[in-house]
């Protein structure tokens, strides 16, 4: 029994079918882990790339360096290392923000690159033309570059979406309820791992076919000459 | 205890990351171009258990593949009769190896795809089967173009390496997390095995870098 | 007080060990039609490159009206100049681009009157009508609302022209604007400028590899070598009559082509 559900082992498919419920309860969890993971490298992201953009190399080189270290080094490492270190600072926070945190801070370092690639896709003549025609700095960025740099981003960050998503079963170490975490508990407990572990496989590839065929979707939809301005 | 007292364990643990890196990136690279170009076949059998293999292993996550090796394997052997029980290093190698190598396959696929047209109809021009058309022309100009994500396919595979500590293999995620058991010492552990994963990472991008320019080398032949 | 509205004073630009423009000197008076020929990787294009503060130089001072472009005084000499001040000196020209550059993401309506409205304040509808009006003259009036992808290259050159004319700058600066289009199609925007030249007394500087039509619409053309002006006189005297050796070699290989 798990979440006040019983399960059925009289055969593998009833069993199937009573632990499915359960397993949805972990999919929820890992749903949510992957939005605010998501949303964490999104913004993250974009510091890390404002950073990197720097005029002074004094701010630009570390964030580079910064950006290398956290993609060079394992989502596992840096999860336990947040989850132990940040509470000797006095930061304790619940396994679950913990672990969304972690999964931000690694990505950050990838989606800082997708704002940065987006924007330097521009070509240069787009900057001419605004400095030609003396667009103030912050109008050249808001309605030159970013229109045009938006649709480039989107699908780049919707495939990282995806591989949070397959990443978040590494926060089952600190105790998150995920669904791989849940699957294994119920094959501890009837010794039976076959079932639950291959439905989280196929669970997972329900999930990841449905998401990038969303992301392919989306692309198609975008405007390829930036988004409209009438 | 000082930082330094903890290396000689910690470097233990980083060997048996290297060696699991090593064997599973070989494995993952042959994966690849067995099924990036096997995806390209004209054979229909062929292509689809290369896009099955494909999707499987990129659509599930790793930890799913690793611990359905581990845990679930020896149980669908039992159904079937056979000893499945795989010792963690192997099924460490081999789901990390089945994993890369999915996404090496869409890598050695694009590039092949990205060699011109023109390529294959001078080949043909030259009565070149399609065999010698593929590996005299197309995969000589197409593997350099595989090197640089290839590169960043390794250092994530590196990385990878980590989630293997949890079957219990002493790798150097798994040292550290013993040793912070040990001695509750964790800013100090986790701050040096960082930084031991980051000079790893530097090392297998400098190893790639040198190996990108090997195959590349008629590129930058001069006369 | 010079009648100058242009001038260049010695000045030096160069990329590395290249020498891009070498100690030029160069001016153009007020409303005159000034355009430059030249072999590929001449300076030409440079020298509307530095006027629209696209590129800095390394030597010299640039004048616009009587004042420095890439300089302010500073305690009676002379600094490189801030943004605010090369804000205000861009104000005074405009320029049409090879690649015209237009905003895939604009309308063309809007392409014309984006910077009308953030840079000189105007309203929308004043801009838009300021827009209407230009295309109009360029004869596009009825294509205001489509997207630049949707026109034709000529098409998507007279907008440009249109754009920078939006800004009513003082200098207009025309960097080989037919080099990028189908020959069919140079025809329609080399009309529009040759009207430009003609109804208005705007100053104008054009790169191009059309000699004929610099024979028409220019008061002076300027031969460029090597980062100098090798030789400049009125179209008749340089195209009939050239006195270097360079500039005969130059005409005769582009007239022959």
């Amino acid at each position: 029994m798990l979440f006040g559900i019983e399960w059925d082992t009289s055969s593998e498919l009833a069993f199937a079918w009573s632990i499915l419920p359960i397993l949805l309860i972990g999919l929820w969890v890992t749903v949510q882990a992957t939005v605010l993971g998501f949303f964490v490298a999104l913004v993250l992201g974009l510091i890390l790339a404002v950073l990197k953009a720097a005029p002074s190399r004094f701010i630009s080189w570390p964030a580079r360096a910064l950006t290398e270290f956290i993609r060079d080094t394992p989502l596992l490492i840096q999860l336990f290392f947040l989850y132990y270190v940040l509470p000797e600072y006095g930061i304790v926070l619940p396994a679950f923000l913990t672990g969304a945190l972690a999964l931000g801070l690694q990505y950050s370092a990838y989606t800082s690159e997708v704002y940065r690639a987006g924007l330097e896709a521009i070509g240069r003549d787009q900057r001419e033309a605004a400095r030609a025609l003396n667009f103030p700095a912050a109008h050249t960025f808001t309605h030159v570059l970013l229109p045009q740099a938006i649709p480039r981003i989107i699908p780049a960050m919707g495939n990282y979406l995806v591989s949070i998503m397959k990443d978040v079963p590494v926060l089952s170490v600190v105790t998150v309820l995920e669904m791989l975490n849940v699957a294994k508990i119920i094959g501890d407990r009837t010794f039976d791992y076959m079932v639950p572990l291959s439905m989280v496989g196929g669970l997972y590839l329900i999930m990841t076919l449905v998401a990038s065929a969303g992301v392919r979707l989306l692309d198609m939809r975008l405007p390829k000459q930036g988004l409209p301005l009438k | 205890m000082a930082w330094t007292e903890y290396l000689t364990p910690l470097l233990a643990g980083a060997w048996v990351t290297v060696q699991l890196t090593v064997y599973s990136t070989i494995l993952g690279a042959i994966l690849a171009f067995a099924f990036g170009i096997g995806k390209l076949s004209p054979n229909g059998l062929i292509k689809a258990v290369s896009v099955a293999y494909i999707e499987i292993f990129r659509g599930t996550s790793l930890l799913v593949q690793l611990f359905w090796l581990y845990f679930a394997l020896p149980i669908a052997g039992q159904v079937i009769g056979l000893d499945l029980r795989l010792p963690p290093v192997v099924a460490g190698v081999l789901a990390l190896g089945l994993n890369i190598g999915a996404y090496g396959a869409e890598v050695v696929r694009g590039a092949i795809q990205s060699v011109q047209k023109s390529q294959y109809e001078a080949a043909r021009a030259l009565n070149f089967t399609p065999r010698q058309a593929l590996f005299g022309v197309a995969l000589p100009q197409a593997i350099p173009e595989m090197m640089p994500p290839f590169g960043n396919l390794a250092v994530q595979n590196l990385k990878d390496t980590a989630l293997v500590s949890l079957i219990s293999l002493g790798d150097l995620a798994f040292r550290a997390e013993q040793l912070r058991n040990f001695t509750q010492d964790s800013t100090t552990i986790y701050t040096v095995v960082l930084f031991m994963y980051f000079g790893m990472a530097l090392v297998v991008t400098a190893l790639m870098k040198t190996l990108e320019r090997l195959v590349g080398r008629w590129r930058y032949a001069s006369n | 007080m010079s009648d100058h509205i242009i001038k260049f004073d010695k000045v030096g630009k160069s990329y590395g060990s290249l020498k891009v423009l070498d100690g030029l000197d160069f001016e153009v008076k007020r409303g005159e039609k000034v355009t430059i020929i030249g072999p590929s990787g001449s300076g030409k294009s440079t020298v509307l490159r530095v006027l629209m503060t696209l590129e800095t130089i390394n030597a010299g001072v640039v004048y616009v009206g009587n004042e420095p472009l890439w300089h302010e005084q500073c305690n009676g000499a002379l600094v490189p100049a801030g943004e605010g001040h090369l804000r205000k000196m861009r104000q005074q020209l405009g320029m049409v681009f090879q690649q015209f550059n237009l905003f895939p993401h604009m309308t063309v309506r809007r392409n014309i009157a984006e910077a009308p409205v953030k840079v000189l304040g105007l309203s929308r509808q004043d801009a838009n009508l300021r827009a209407e009006e230009l295309l109009e003259m360029v004869g596009l009036a009825d294509q205001a609302d489509k997207y630049p992808h949707q026109l034709s290259g000529g098409q998507q050159q007279r907008v440009g022209i249109a754009r920078a004319l939006a800004m009513r700058p003082k200098v207009m600066l025309f960097d080989e604007p037919t080099s990028a289009l189908d020959p069919e199609l140079v025809g329609e925007v080399l009309n529009v400028i040759a009207r430009l030249a003609s109804e208005h007394d705007l100053t104008m500087l054009l790169v191009t590899h059309e000699m004929r039509f610099a024979r028409e619409v220019s008061d002076r053309v300027c031969f460029f070598d090597k980062g100098r002006i090798k030789e400049q006189g009125t179209p008749e005297e340089l195209f009939t009559d050239p006195k270097e050796q360079r500039t005969r070699d130059f005409l005769k290989a582009v007239l022959d082509a």
